[in-house]
């Protein structure tokens, strides 16, 4: 279970306040939105949970079962099962897909005392998920996101969420550059990894992915904190009233 | 006004000339057949003419010339076997050189398929020898307009190294290794390769050679045909090392050069490479690895004397502990050769404050129908790129290591045969494993 408590966060390099508050919890088996205008603070949130630099907590938490995730490293963050889908996937020449993979599934591995996963058992295993996304044995032997398509760099996210089996699962604007059809390529590998042990936090500037993704609870954020929760008809109304109509109605 | 200048130059000059009297006192030119000795007086008169480099001189100024010049080679540990060497599961032709010398019981028969290969002391034997054309011609050529008297020097005195004229397609790569068992030792190793019309060759380089190494490589490469080069320089950390390799390239051919460096106190490398015929390829690449007390120079030459020729230089240098590299590279587009594309690219990854990078990117135009560019970029390692690697579970010190292997992967994506990529991969892989211990 994820739970933020309070949480404000600032930029390291000037003194903006980005986050001024943020609670929220989600369960195992759950999924919650979060949708926002443009600097509301959506995709802070994501990197301050998953450990990027350049952000300073000024108070509050963020738990992961308990454990306090903040002052944890990115690669323990992600050992304890967090996993955060890049807005923008980085391209990284010379480093093939596969090879990053197996480092990465291993890394976690040993981070959580489990054997190595060995060639055999992981060639068999990434073939078998990679193929459910569509994703071709080329791509995987191709460098880490080098000459990808949009869609094919988000179908890279999920292939790797797919192998690192999180507990807490961050898509960040996940539908950024996809299509009609990437995006329900996309959708359908998101949805095939829910289950009753895994957490979701789908951040999306748009209702359209959550036509595909159906969410428990969805949120809006706007100026660092969450103004309003409700079920899946809250992105409905974002759709039909745009966020200035909701927030409209927010006091202030 | 500029008298007292000049005579200031001149008495610079002077004092190198008296110092390259006195490094050559004592030494004999090597005994050969009648062409062998033409070439190797020719090239002691330039050395004389020249003088030895000294630390004024213009491409001298970031790399100390002293320890590749002085009378003894300063002693160099031999470092002991601790990985299987390169190239080991590569299928070549093997020809061993043990401190610089040929071991005959360590090499394979010279035999292959559409190329003849003789030792350089058995060639140099014949009054008469086709080598006569290339023997101290191409490096000749290569003095100007800037001087490499390390070459000429090596041109005199070397007497060991291969000839070797390939008429074919060479069946397997001809493979030279450099063991260094002597910490004391100064070898010197001069290399003639002839490729005809259409030929084609994989020539690879390994191995430390000795304490101190001068080698020149001279490659004619005929019309159409292929040269292939793929060198990994020995990990002997206190071995010193000065190459050359002057190229000459006939139309359409393709000459590719890709050269790996880690460890290694002093190692500097010049490239020459010379266009005479139209629509050829050059592509000249390194990847070096240093950590502290490293110096690694990259000298490269290209001259574009022919139309529609492409050049591309990619230089890639990690730097740690205080260690330095230089890279000092011109496109010379001469009159005519129009339709000229010529590319280099110099970058560092400086993994500390400590370590430094020098880079002399020089640019000299006389047509107006040329697609040239050159970039030099000294950076730290990529954030964005370390962040998304630690985001998925790896930790720093690997995750450094791959972008390390990303930052160098355009210079190693220049080596066209995919099982000589691996091996070079594996052995970067390697060293970057070691330093993390």
């Amino acid at each position: 279970m994820l739970e933020i408590k309070g949480l404000k966060v600032k930029l390291e390099e000037e003194d903006k306040e980005i986050l001024k508050g943020v609670d929220l919890t989600v369960e195992p088996g759950s999924v919650h939105a979060i949708m926002g205008p443009n600097g509301s603070g959506k995709s802070t949130l994501s990197y301050v949970l998953s450990g990027r630099e350049g952000y300073v907590v000024t108070e509050g938490s963020a738990t992961l079962d308990g454990e306090d995730l903040l002052d944890l490293e990115p690669e323990e963050r992600a050992a304890l099962g967090l996993f955060l889908a890049f807005q923008y996937p980085v391209e990284i020449p010379g480093v093939g897909n596969m090879t990053f993979l197996r480092t990465a599934v291993n890394a976690q591995r040993k981070a959580r005392g489990k054997e190595e996963m060995n060639a055999t058992d992981f060639l068999k295993l990434i073939r078998a998920k990679a193929k459910e996304l569509k994703i071709d044995a080329e791509m995987l032997k191709r460098p880490v996101n080098v000459g990808f398509s949009g869609g094919e760099k988000k179908r890279n996210e999920i292939l790797q969420m797919a192998m690192l089996e999180p507990k807490m699962c961050i898509l960040d604007e996940t539908d950024s550059g996809l299509d009609v059809d990437a995006m329900k390529l996309v959708s359908d590998g998101v949805n095939a990894l829910r289950d009753a042990g895994r957490g979701f936090l789908v951040i999306t500037h748009y209702q359209r992915l959550l036509d595909h993704i159906i969410p428990d609870v969805v949120h809006i954020m706007a100026d660092g904190r969450i103004v309003k929760s409700g079920g899946p008809e809250l992105a409905q109304e974002v759709e039909r009233d745009g966020y200035a109509g909701i927030m409209a109605e927010v006091p202030a | 006004m500029n008298a007292p200048i000049q005579s200031k130059r001149a008495q610079l000059k002077q004092a190198k000339l008296a110092a390259t009297e006195e490094r050559l006192q004592g030494l004999s030119l090597p005994q050969g057949g009648v062409w062998a000795t033409e070439a190797r007086q020719s090239a002691l008169a330039r050395l004389r003419e020249m003088g030895l480099p000294a630390r004024r001189d213009e491409y001298w100024k970031f790399t100390r010339p002293d320890t590749l010049i002085q009378q003894e080679a300063p002693v160099a540990e031999v470092l002991a076997h601790d990985e299987a060497p390169v190239f080991d599961g590569i299928d070549r032709l093997k020809i061993v050189f043990v401190d610089g010398v040929f071991s005959a019981a360590e090499s394979d028969p010279l035999d292959l398929a559409g190329v003849e290969i003789e030792r350089l002391a058995d060639a140099a034997k014949a009054d008469i020898h086709w080598a006569r054309e290339i023997f101290g011609v191409l490096e000749a050529r290569g003095q100007s307009p800037v001087e490499r008297p390390l070459a000429a020097f090596n041109t005199g005195f070397a007497d060991d190294g291969v000839v070797v004229r390939v008429t074919d397609r060479a069946q397997k790569p001809v493979s030279l290794i450099y063991r260094h068992e002597s910490e004391t030792s100064d070898a010197m190793l001069h290399h003639v390769v002839r490729l005809e019309k259409g030929a084609d060759l994989t020539l690879l380089e390994n191995g430390p050679a000795a304490a101190r190494f001068n080698k020149v490589l001279e490659v004619d490469v005929a019309d159409g045909a292929a040269f292939h080069h793929v060198r990994a320089q020995g990990r002997d950390h206190q071995r010193r090392a000065a190459t050359h390799i002057f190229a000459r390239l006939g139309a359409e051919s393709v000459f590719k050069s890709f050269t790996l460096t880690v460890n290694g106190m002093l190692t500097r490398n010049e490239c020459v490479v010379e266009f005479t015929g139209d629509d050829a390829v050059a592509h000249v690449a390194g990847a070096c690895l240093g950590d502290g007390d490293f110096l690694h120079d990259d000298t490269v030459f290209i001259t574009h004397d022919a139309v529609a020729c492409e050049s591309r230089q990619v230089f890639k240098k990690v730097l740690r502990n205080g260690a330095t590299g230089v890279f000092q590279g011109k496109i010379l587009v001469k009159p005519g050769a129009q339709k000229t594309d010529g590319y280099q690219k110099s970058q560092s990854l400086l993994l500390d404050d400590d370590s430094q990078f020098l880079a002399k990117p020089e640019l000299e135009i006389y047509a107006d129908d040329v697609a040239c560019s050159h970039g030099s970029t000294s950076g730290a390692i990529d954030e964005e790129g370390l962040f998304y690697l630690r985001s998925r579970g790896i930790e720093e010190g690997p995750a450094t290591d791959l972008m390390t292997l990303a930052f160098l992967a355009e210079a190693v994506e220049e080596i066209e045969d995919e099982h000589l990529a691996e091996e070079i991969t594996a052995r970067l892989e390697g060293w970057l494993a070691r330093r993390r211990g």
